[in-house]
C-alpha cells in the first residue's frame, strides 16, 4: 500500500545474485567446455535446444541474440564488432545481433574475455527472415562447422495442423541423426525427455512471473525483466533455468502479497516493443522520474514466455504438458510435445501477420492496465520490427496513446538518446505526468 | 484588481523567444534574442527587452513557464513544458478551430494533433536529422548565396522542379552545390529545397494524420514557399499563425498563468 506521499515500498530482487550467476557460469561454461572433453554449440536463442540437451550434460551453448546484445552494452566492443562486419563486407542493415557476434567471430575476441570459442557444431531454426543465414555466415566464419537449421515457419498457432507438426517433428528427428554423426556421440532420450521438460517448466513459469505484473504498483519494471527474461534465450532448457524461475516467481508473488513496487512511485503504466536499444537502458529509468513503470512488452512475455488464452478470454500462462497430465516417455512424444509447445510462442505468431501481434499487443494493454506504449522501430531487427506501424495504428485505434522513437538494438550508431528523452518528455506531458525529479 | 502577468520563455535552438501574457489573456510584450553560446544571458536579455516593451519589473511577473530544446537552462523558470504542449497550447489559443499543428524551427520540424483544449493526442518530430528544420534551409541558403529571406521568395518564381535526393541537411548543401554547377538557376534551386523540406515535414503529418485546421507555427513558417509547398502537399488550406516563431513562447505564457492560478 502507498504510504501518504504516495510511494510504496520498494526493494532489490533477493534472487539478483543467481541471475547474474547462471548468466556468468553459462558464458564460462561454453568458453571451457574442450577443457574437460565437452562440447560447444552455437545457435540462435529461439533454437530446439532442448535437442542437443541430449548429447550429454557436458554440451554447452551460446546463443546468439543474447550474446550480440551483450557486445553491444559495451559500446566501445560493440563498434569494433560492428566495423569488422562492415568491413568484411556485411551491409548496415543486416541484424545488428548478428553483425556484433560476426565481428566478434572476426576480431576473434569473445566479450567475456579470450578469443572466441569456435562452436563445434550449429543448431538453428528458421522462422525470421535471415535465421539461417545467420548460421551459414558463422559456419563460413568458423571454416566450415557444421550446420543444421529446422524450417519451423509453417503459419501461425490457429492454422497448425498434424502434417504441419509432422513437418517440424521429422525434421527434429533428422536433426538427431545430424547431431550423432556429426559429434560420434549416442544420443540418450532420458536427456532429452528431461530438458525438453525443462523448457515447457521455465516458459510457463516466467508467463506466471509476467502475469503478476497485471498488479499496480508493478513488481517488476521493464529493465530489471530484461536481465531475468534473458536467462529463458541462453538455455530454456536448462535445469538451473527452470528451476531459477520457479525460485523468481515464489519472490515476485511474494513481493505482490506485501505490495513491494519496482517503481516506488508509480502513478503511470506503459510497455514498449521490440528489443531495447542495449547500451541505453537508461531510458526505462528515466521513465521513473515521471512515476512511470515500463511493466514489459509482448518482446519481454512473449520472446520466452508461454502463454494460452483462458476460459475468460484472458491471456495467462500455458499449462505445461506435466500439469495437463500429457505424456512424454519417448523421443518421439518429447519432439512432438516440444514442437507443438514452440510452435505456440508469441513472438512467432506475429512474422505471420502483424495483425496477430497487434491483438496480443493490445490484449496486454488492456489487461495490464496500460496508460501508454512506447514502440521502437528498431532498425537492427527486421523480423521484430516487421508491421510495427501497422501495430501502432492498432493501438491508437483501441484507445491508447502511442509514442515512437528510432534507434537500434545492437548498433548505437542509430540511436539518439537525447532527441529519445525529449520525445519521452513530450510524451509523458500528454499523459499527464509531471516530472517529479530531475 | 490588479492583472496577473506570467511569461513565456522559448530557449530555442538558434533564438531565444520571450511572451508576456495579461491575465492569461492578452499578450503584453514579446521579445527575440539570437541564443548564442550563453543561452542563460541571451534569455534574460530577452526577458530584460521584453519588461521594457511591457514597462514592467521583474517583479511584478507571478510565474514564468519555459519552453524550447534548451528549457532546463532558462532564467527565471519555476517550471517547464516540451515544445510539442506549447506549441499545442499557443496555437489553439490563436486559432481555436486548429486540430492540426505543424511545428518548424531552426533544430525540428514536428507535427500534434490535438483537441479543443489544446490536449496532445499524437505527435511526431524529425529524427536525427536536420533535413525538415530550419537550419537546413539556412546552409542551403548560404549554398546558393541568397539571404535566407530571400529564399522564399525566389523559389515562388520557379515553375520547375528538380528532384533533391539527400536526406542529410550537411549533404544536401554539397547537392545544392552540384545543382549550381548543371546550370541549374537559383529559382530552380532554392524551388527543389523548398519541395524537399516540405515533402518531409508532409510525410510527418501524414504519419500523425491531419485534420482541419491545419495550422504552421515556428520561424519557417514566415517563408512563403514553404507554405505554398505545404499546402500543394496537403491539399488542404493551411493557416499561417500570426507572428508564428512566437507561438512556443505563448503557449509557455498560458501554462504559466494556468500554474500562477488564473481563472
Amino acid at each position: 500500500m502507498a504510504d501518504k506521499k504516495g510511494r510504496y515500498p520498494t526493494e532489490p530482487l533477493k534472487c539478483w545474485d543467481m541471475a547474474k550467476k547462471i548468466r556468468e557460469d553459462y558464458y564460462r561454461d561454453y568458453a571451457a567446455a574442450h577443457e574437460k572433453g565437452g562440447l560447444r554449440w552455437a545457435g540462435g536463442a529461439w533454437t530446439f535446444d532442448a535437442i542437443p540437451a541430449g548429447l550429454g550434460d557436458d554440451v554447452f551453448p551460446i546463443t546468439s541474440e543474447p550474446y550480440g546484445a551483450s557486445c553491444a552494452y559495451d559500446k566501445q566492443f560493440s563498434l569494433r564488432c560492428l566495423e569488422a562486419a562492415e568491413k568484411a563486407g556485411y551491409a548496415r542493415d543486416l541484424c545488428a545481433y548478428m553483425r556484433n557476434y560476426w565481428g566478434s567471430i572476426l576480431l576473434n575476441q569473445y566479450a567475456f574475455g579470450g578469443p572466441f570459442p569456435k562452436p563445434d557444431f550449429l543448431w538453428q531454426d528458421h522462422i525470421c527472415c535471415s535465421h539461417a543465414k545467420w548460421y551459414q555466415v558463422v559456419s563460413e566464419l568458423e571454416h566450415g562447422v557444421p550446420h543444421f537449421s529446422i524450417d519451423v515457419s509453417v503459419g501461425p498457432e490457429s492454422e497448425i495442423n498434424d502434417n504441419k507438426l509432422e513437418y517440424v517433428v521429422g525434421q527434429m528427428h533428422d536433426g538427431i541423426e545430424f547431431l550423432e554423426k556429426t559429434t560420434g556421440r549416442k544420443y540418450d532420450d532420458k536427456l532429452l525427455i528431461r530438458a525438453v521438460k525443462n523448457t515447457c517448466r521455465s516458459t510457463s513459469t516466467w508467463a506466471r512471473v509476467c502475469e503478476l505484473n497485471k498488479t499496480v504498483p508493478a513488481p517488476l519494471d521493464e529493465k530489471s525483466m530484461y536481465s531475468l527474461y534473458v536467462l529463458g534465450t541462453l538455455q530454456k532448457s536448462s535445469q538451473a533455468v527452470a528451476d531459477f524461475y520457479e525460485e523468481l516467481l515464489k519472490e515476485v508473488q511474494d513481493r505482490v502479497k506485501r505490495g513491494i513496487a519496482a517503481t516506488p512511485n508509480e502513478r503511470c503504466r506503459v510497455m514498449s516493443d521490440t528489443q531495447p536499444p542495449w547500451g541505453f537502458l537508461s531510458v526505462f529509468r528515466y521513465l521513473e522520474r515521471f512515476g512511470t513503470v515500463s511493466i514489459g512488452s509482448l518482446y519481454t512475455f512473449g520472446l520466452i514466455g508461454a502463454w494460452e488464452v483462458d476460459g475468460n478470454g484472458e491471456w495467462v500462462h500455458r499449462k505445461t504438458p506435466m500439469e495437463t497430465g500429457r505424456s512424454i516417455n519417448d523421443r518421439d512424444k518429447a519432439l512432438r510435445v516440444l514442437a507443438e509447445w514452440e510452435l505456440h510462442k508469441p513472438e512467432w505468431q506475429h512474422f505471420y501477420s502483424p495483425h496477430l501481434k497487434s491483438e496480443m499487443m493490445i490484449r496486454i494493454a488492456r489487461q495490464w492496465k496500460l496508460d501508454g506504449v512506447m514502440l521502437h522501430y528498431n532498425r537492427g531487427c527486421e523480423g521484430l520490427s516487421l508491421g510495427i506501424a501497422e501495430n501502432r495504428l492498432a493501438l491508437l485505434k483501441a484507445g491508447f496513446p502511442v509514442m515512437v522513437f528510432e534507434g537500434n538494438m545492437g548498433d548505437e550508431r542509430e540511436f539518439d538518446m537525447t532527441r529519445t528523452m525529449a520525445r519521452i518528455d513530450a510524451f509523458m506531458e500528454t499523459l499527464g505526468m509531471k516530472r517529479e525529479f530531475q | 484588481m490588479m492583472a496577473v502577468i506570467t511569461a513565456g520563455i522559448d530557449m530555442g535552438a538558434k533564438t531565444i523567444k520571450v511572451v508576456l501574457l495579461e491575465d492569461g489573456q492578452k499578450v503584453r510584450a514579446r521579445a527575440m534574442e539570437l541564443g548564442g553560446t550563453d543561452t542563460r544571458a541571451a534569455g534574460e536579455r530577452a526577458f530584460n527587452a521584453a519588461l521594457f516593451q511591457a514597462g514592467l519589473r521583474m517583479a511584478e511577473v507571478a510565474h514564468v513557464t519555459a519552453t524550447g530544446a534548451g528549457r532546463a537552462s532558462a532564467p527565471f523558470a519555476k517550471d517547464s513544458v516540451t515544445e510539442v504542449g506549447a506549441g499545442a497550447r499557443g496555437a489553439i489559443f490563436l486559432h481555436p478551430a486548429a486540430r492540426t499543428v505543424i511545428d518548424v524551427g531552426a533544430e525540428e520540424g514536428k507535427t500534434l494533433r490535438c483537441d479543443g483544449r489544446g490536449k496532445v493526442i499524437d505527435f511526431a518530430v524529425n529524427e536525427k536529422c536536420a533535413a525538415g528544420a530550419g537550419s537546413f534551409m539556412e546552409s542551403m541558403a548560404r549554398a546558393l548565396e541568397v539571404k535566407l529571406e530571400e529564399l522564399g521568395p525566389l523559389a515562388l518564381k520557379s515553375g520547375n522542379t528538380i528532384p533533391m535526393n539527400a536526406q542529410c541537411a550537411v549533404f544536401a548543401e554539397s547537392e545544392v552545390v552540384t545543382l549550381v554547377h548543371q546550370k541549374h538557376t537559383k529559382e530552380d534551386i532554392a524551388k527543389a529545397v523548398h519541395d524537399a523540406i516540405a515533402d518531409r515535414i508532409t510525410s510527418m503529418v501524414r504519419k500523425v494524420g491531419f485534420e482541419n485546421d491545419v495550422v504552421l507555427i515556428g520561424g519557417v513558417s514566415k517563408n512563403p514557399a514553404f507554405v505554398e509547398t505545404m499546402r500543394r502537399n496537403l491539399q488542404t488550406a493551411v493557416n499561417v499563425l500570426p507572428d508564428p516563431e512566437y507561438v512556443g513562447a505563448l503557449g509557455a505564457a498560458i501554462v504559466a498563468a494556468e500554474n500562477a492560478g488564473v481563472k
